[in-house]
């Protein structure tokens, strides 16, 4: 929607060109588009003043190599300082307290605390390998606990009983008791989404703090939060000691400037990000991947990552092979259906390309799930040399085909043509270097990896 | 902003709370407190009867860019501002300001009108996670029982767990019945049985709940679809309203939110839910720019009676208030 901000520099700084330092003057227009770029992605205004403040300080006086233009010299300091700002990346768990180790979560209304709980339980769980129950102190919105435990059930997670005529601190105290007795080693405790300014609800969440002392007291956030963040997170922050913070929601197409907002006014670390609905859907923060996503730059280090956790690398190369030959038949597209399926669909893999925000609207419909889950029960029904020439494809064989697939001899038509347009497009992405550095991900391997204890 | 009492008065018997006069008086209680607000503020950022110099519109600027109004809409009401400022001269500058920022609210500003033929008027809730969806068609429940409304509620949302028993503990808070099928079932099919249920019993309204999702998910924005193609082919077709629901502390993704939501099923009108925070909504701005889709009303807290119909004047004059 908004151009990125590389594009942006390279317009701005283009007069630029051939000048060998960075001045005083030539960066004040490069430091307005930083900023218009910032308050696009939802940084907040003060955390925005601080951070120009901070690039420009540092981009006076700079050389420019040669090999660089002046707009990817502003880039490279700006993204490098959202990184540093951005904090440690992948900070894990600390749970080694004497048990049981409680983790609170706190936050807004609907941030997904709830959701989030029970990620955390089954990270916990499958890759710290530690005993992990999970208990609600919603006592206000309707079917908080019945959500938690129901959640808890689908993940195969236990949970401790609670009851909204309950008191919030009696219920935390109980299970406390309760795990300690068990000798369960870890309990996170939900608590019901609070506004900031609601003083009665800040100080419940503090009192459960101050009994609890819990090992980690997690800030849980809506990345599609806009400039508001900084007033909820200093709030939560001065009422409560945080140990870090918990984004949620990064699989929409929200900028994410409100990481940088909380990170800037908590100084707590971002430890995971929210991925999605499941309670598979919890990853690493990584701030490289969250700074470039503020930027605009597309996610390719947390798409090249995905892609080799995900992907059976040999495929992928001979994949590789293929697109570039333009040799892509219905076969090879079906194995890429099962593997797209596996890592959330394809749009949510163009999402995260650079370069896709360019392809006309037109081509990125064409590339939607929906169409990749009819057409793969469509390729199905299909023979294997048919599925390797589709051009052989005549009305016979469409009729067949549609009668085995369920569906019409139309719509065996309207998939044929669209593959063939996608063919197009994967093509008009490789052109414009998006789909190459996907590839080369997937065919290269090396780096990126998750630290141990940290597969989520 | 829209500021009450704390949650914990929840502890308070609904009955108490939901008298209609009680909504009434608290409205006006709101508006004529974010009207003080306004004079004493922009009062002191631009004095009555002063010029509109750089250092005010900077400041104005800023407050609107922190209110989430973005750097467009922000540009826009600052433009307008200038060429007030120069047309009417000497005019208020405060008073100028509201004008420009009224130019883009106050057209939007449409109430819903629930009167059709064809009984039940179906309203649909549809948006991303977490906004306050069910919570709102809760509100609107009772809202619309209050001014004499035979409601019925359908669970739509049958995907995510104990949605159905959150939407079915807001039957029983405000009286209304719940039409719901079991968790995981087809949720056009939940709405379809809601409205035919809803003409057998003869209900002036129904409100289907659905499952947040985000608009990035084709497949979920697919199932969406399809519940808009079974309430069309109900004859007669009933008429209804489609409902984004969009959280106020939302940054820029609103609008991308809203283009999604339009594109896919056609959206008739917007609530913005969780005014009683500090976020101030200013995203509608973009919105009402981008799509002059009605917005029909704000949500200022999670008790029944914490839905108000949307406002232009009081919205620009509690965004304004710092
Ligand atoms: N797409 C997506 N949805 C999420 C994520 N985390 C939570 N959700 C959804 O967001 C909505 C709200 O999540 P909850 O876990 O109920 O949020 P909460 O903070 O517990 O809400 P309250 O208890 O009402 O304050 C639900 O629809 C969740 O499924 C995520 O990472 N991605
Ligand atoms: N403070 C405040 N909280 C609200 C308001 N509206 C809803 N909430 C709260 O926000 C949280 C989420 O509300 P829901 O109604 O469950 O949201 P939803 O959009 O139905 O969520 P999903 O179905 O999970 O997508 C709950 O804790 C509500 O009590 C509001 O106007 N003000
Ligand atoms: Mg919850
Ligand atoms: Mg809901």
């Amino acid at each position: 929607m908004f151009d990125n901000l590389s594009e942006r520099l390279g317009r701005t700084l283009k007069n630029l060109r051939g000048q060998g330092r960075l001045s005083e003057d030539n960066i004040s227009e490069a430091m307005r588009e930083v900023r218009m770029a910032l308050l696009e992605a939802d940084v907040a205004l003060p955390v925005v003043k601080d951070f120009i403040e901070h690039v420009r300080e540092r981009a006076i006086g700079q050389e420019v190599a040669t090999s660089l233009t002046p707009g990817q010299v502003v880039i490279k300091i700006v993204h490098e300082e959202l990184v540093r700002l951005m904090g440690e990346s992948a900070t894990p768990l600390s749970l080694n307290v004497a048990p049981p180790a409680v983790i609170l979560l706190a936050g807004l209304q609907g941030a997904g605390k709830t959701t989030t709980a029970v990620k955390l339980a089954r990270h916990i769980r499958d890759d710290l390998k530690r005993s992990v129950k999970v208990v609600s102190c919603d006592v206000y919105r309707p079917a908080a606990i019945d959500q938690l435990h129901a959640y808890a059930d689908q993940a195969g997670i236990e949970y401790l009983p609670s009851d909204s005529s309950q008191k919030p601190l009696d219920i935390a105290r109980d299970a406390v008791a309760t795990v300690r007795r068990q000798g369960v080693e870890t309990l996170i405790v939900d608590t019901a989404g609070r506004l900031h300014v609601d003083e009665d609800m800040m100080a419940e969440v503090q009192a459960l703090n101050s009994d609890l002392s819990p090992a980690e007291t997690l800030f849980v956030i809506d990345s599609m939060m806009g400039q508001d963040a900084v007033k909820s997170a200093e709030a939560f922050n001065n009422a409560l000691p945080l140990s870090g913070v918990i984004l949620t929601k990064v699989d929409g197409d929200a900028r994410g400037g409100a990481a940088l907002s909380v990170r800037h006014v908590t100084g707590k670390p971002i430890k995971f990000l929210g991925s999605g609905e499941k309670f598979d859907a919890l990853e690493a923060f990584h701030p490289e991947r969250v700074a470039s996503r503020i930027l605009g730059m597309g996610d390719v280090l947390s798409l090249i990552e995905e892609v080799e956790r995900k992907t059976d690398q040999d495929k992928a190369k001979k994949m590789a092979a293929k697109i570039k030959k333009g040799g892509f038949d219905l076969d090879d597209f079906r194995d890429q259906i099962n593997e797209m399926n596996r890592m959330g669909g394809m749009s949510s893999l163009l999402d995260k390309l650079p370069g896709t925000g360019q392809l006309p609207a037109g081509a990125l419909n064409q590339v939607n799930d929906g169409m990749f889950n009819r057409l793969g029960t469509i390729i199905d029904s299909m023979t294997q040399k048919e599925r390797r020439k589709p051009d052989i494809i005549n009305g016979s064989r469409k009729k067949r085909i549609a009668a085995g697939s369920g569906t019409s001899v139309q719509e065996v038509n309207k998939l044929l043509k669209q593959f063939g347009q996608m063919q197009k497009t994967m093509k008009r992405m490789k052109r414009k270097g998006g789909l190459q550095k996907m590839l080369q991900g997937m065919g290269g391997g090396g780096g990126g990896g998750l630290p141990p204890g940290f597969k989520p | 902003m829209f500021s009450k009492g704390s949650k914990q008065s929840n502890d308070a018997p609904p009955a108490a709370a939901e008298k209609s006069g009680g909504l009434l008086k608290s409205l006006k209680r709101g508006l004529s407190k974010t009207r003080d607000l306004l004079l004493t503020d922009v009062g002191d950022l631009v004095p009555r009867g002063g010029k509109i110099d750089e250092a005010a519109l900077e400041e104005l600027e800023n407050r609107l860019l922190q209110a989430d109004v973005g750097i467009d809409a922000t540009s826009a009401i600052l433009d307008n501002l200038r060429e007030r400022a120069r047309k009417a001269g000497d005019g208020d500058p405060g008073d100028l300001l509201r004008a420009a920022m009224l130019d883009i609210l106050a057209p939007v500003a449409q109430p819903l009108d629930v009167s059709t033929a064809n009984k039940p008027f179906v309203i649909m809730a549809v948006g991303v996670n977490g906004v306050g969806k069910t919570t709102t068609l809760g509100k609107l429940g009772a809202h619309l029982r209050d001014s004499h409304h035979k409601v019925l509620l359908a669970a739509g949302d049958t995907f995510r767990a104990a949605a159905i028993e959150q939407l079915q503990e807001w039957g029983e808070r405000t009286g209304l019945p719940v039409i719901a099928q079991s968790h995981g079932s087809d949720a056009a099919s939940v709405v379809f049985d809601a409205i035919h249920s809803g003409r057998a019993r003869g209900s002036d309204v129904v409100l289907a709940d659905t499952a947040g999702r985000l608009h990035t998910k084709d497949y979920l924005m697919t199932e969406l679809k399809k519940v808009r193609r079974v309430i069309d082919k109900i004859e007669p077709r009933p008429d209804y309203e489609v409902l984004l629901v969009i959280d106020a502390s939302t940054g820029q993704n609103a609008l991308v939110q809203a283009k999604e939501f339009h594109q896919a099923i056609g959206l008739t009108g917007i609530v913005l839910t969780k005014l009683d925070g500090t976020a101030r909504g200013g995203i509608v701005f973009a919105l009402a720019q981008n799509l002059g889709l009605p917005i029909r009303y704000i949500g200022v807290g999670e008790r029944i009676e914490d839905l108000r119909p949307f406002d232009a004047e009081s919205f620009v004059d509690a965004l304004l208030a710092q």
